[in-house]
């Protein structure tokens, strides 16, 4: 709907001010899909050349095959051109309007781990110019590295919206674990935030929202020590959050907020 | 970043959107370009009519009642016969770019719709310009005798042939969402030739084909592009079959086009 593919069932959609079809023919909005939207019988560089003829003010050809790391390949045919490269070509193509905002579907579907990489520091590099970034993912560990804000989705609904750390918190907070003899149980209890002790012997561990105030407790006010505080990470505070139903549930991120 | 300043969104309603929407030659020459190193095109416009015309040309006059065939008449059939195939293929090019999701990649940008369908056309009819200049020399290197004259305006009316056919490879790539679509193609335009006398004259036909010949979508064209050789009474059927069929093609292409770029 951003794109323009599609329309709302209500309501109505506007980017950056305008219908979405006015922000695309003005190159507000560009896109990089997951697969497909390359003709295999162009070079590299003729693909770019063909998409940078049809906007009204492109960037040099020669200008996004660099920022997008690909102009040692520029004259290979597309077809030729492995699963990583043909991603890197669908940025530059996204570059070429120098959009206000670019959305990514899944961007490194397929990709090898080295592909996945250089993809991102592209990105990042060229994020932190104050481009505005989403794009939606199912590599959680990827939304957690690259991500300046992350959406959860649930069957449509927004289940969470912060920062990456803010949106682990969420579901679960932290576990803190102390080796501390003869604990109080109940006082543990009372502290903010906490919402289950459990004592295993000498340790104690505790899951609570709110891990500082605890260690702060623990270290301040009882003999504890061996205190150790360890976050859920990014994919069991997505389960817990969209738990009821997870083949439903996809990720939404937004990176890279422009200023 | 250019965006900045007091009210981003005008800055954003400033930036321009291309002319003729997004229509241009550099994207024009790249598809000229594409379109000619793909061997299978270049053989099937370029190579099959020319090596068609040498085997079914003829050099004396064979004398029928009512009809001469000469090395000319062969000619400008298997001209319009190229032109047929080369604007065909060229405009069945969006079913594998559909195929492909470059369409929906196109989509992505200020190019409009309708401008993306006149590049096609424009490709196709280069690609059948080419395909008559390649047969018309070959027929002159091996001798084809006409007036300058009559060389130009059956060429040119050869390459009319080329709009009609464009019309309809859009059609069929609008229709079919297969990569594979030349195949489909390549046998109905041999039965279009056939039957309306392209590759040999219809009167040496069965009488249930030359029944069925004026119905074929070929039919107008070939006989007006022959008619400045052969002379004789012009039949306005021939303008009839011609009108008919293109208005017929872009319809049914247009209306597959508008169900492919709805926005849903």
């Amino acid at each position: 709907m951003i794109l323009g593919l599609g329309l709302p069932d209500e309501g109505s959609v506007t980017v950056l001010g305008m219908a979405p079809a006015a922000a695309i023919s003005r190159g507000l909005v560009s896109a990089v899909m997951q697969t497909g939207g390359l003709l295999k019988d162009l070079t590299v560089r003729e693909t770019i050349r063909l998409t940078a003829s049809v906007f009204a003010n492109a960037r040099p050809v020669d200008e996004v095959l660099e920022r997008a790391g690909i102009s040692g390949i520029g004259d290979r045919l597309v077809g030729a051109c492995s699963g990583g490269e043909q991603q890197r070509l669908r940025f530059a193509l996204a570059l070429l309007a120098d959009p206000a905002l670019m959305v990514l579907d899944e961007p490194t579907a397929g990709m090898d781990v080295e592909g996945r990489r250089d993809f991102w520091t592209a990105i990042r590099r060229d994020a932190e110019q104050g481009r505005t970034v989403l794009f939606a993912t199912h590599y959680l560990e990827e939304a957690d590295a690259y991500a300046d804000r992350i959406i959860l989705l649930r069957q449509g609904r927004i289940v969470a919206d912060g920062t990456a750390a803010e949106v682990r918190n969420l579901s679960s907070g932290r576990s803190v674990q102390a080796t501390l003899p003869g604990a109080d149980e109940a006082a543990l209890s009372a502290l903010p935030g906490v919402r289950s002790v459990e004592i295993r012997g000498d340790r104690v561990l505790i899951q609570t929202l709110d891990s500082d105030a605890v260690a702060r407790y623990l270290l301040t006010s009882t003999a504890a020590h061996d205190v150790e505080v360890v976050a859920h990470n990014l994919e069991e505070a997505f389960l817990a959050l969209t738990g009821d139903s997870p083949l439903s549930a996809e990720p939404g991120v937004e990176d890279a907020k422009a200023t | 970043m250019s965006t900045a300043g007091p009210d981003p969104h005008r800055s954003f309603e400033a930036r321009r959107q291309p002319a003729l929407g997004g229509f241009n030659l550099t994207f024009l020459s790249i598809e000229v370009r594409r379109l000619l190193r793909n061997r299978r095109t270049f053989v099937l416009t370029l190579v099959v009519p020319v090596v068609l015309f040498l085997l079914l040309r003829t050099n004396k006059r064979i004398a029928i009642p009512g009809l001469e065939i000469t090395a000319a008449t062969t000619m400008i059939g298997i001209a319009v016969y190229g032109a047929m195939l080369a604007s065909t293929s060229g405009g069945a090019m969006v079913s594998i770019e559909r195929a492909l999701g470059w369409s929906r990649q196109l989509r992505l940008t200020p190019l409009r719709p309708v401008a993306y369908v006149a590049i096609k056309i424009l490709v196709a009819m280069i690609l059948g310009l080419t395909s008559v200049v390649v047969v018309y020399t070959a027929g002159a290197i091996s001798g084809v005798d006409m007036t300058p004259a009559t060389w130009v305006l059956t060429g040119l009316l050869a390459w009319m042939a080329s709009f009609v056919f464009a019309a309809f490879g859009l059609f069929i790539g609008y229709l079919l969402p297969s990569e594979n679509v030349m195949q489909v193609i390549g046998p109905v335009l041999g039965i279009f030739s056939l039957f309306s006398g392209l590759f040999v004259p219809l009167s040496l036909l069965p009488s249930v084909m030359q029944d069925i010949a004026p119905y074929m979508p070929t039919y107008g064209v070939a006989a007006i592009a022959r008619f400045p050789l052969v002379g004789g009474a012009f039949d306005l059927a021939w303008l009839l079959s011609v009108i008919v069929w293109t208005a017929a093609f872009i319809i049914a292409a247009t209306l597959l086009f508008r169900r492919d770029t709805r926005r849903t």
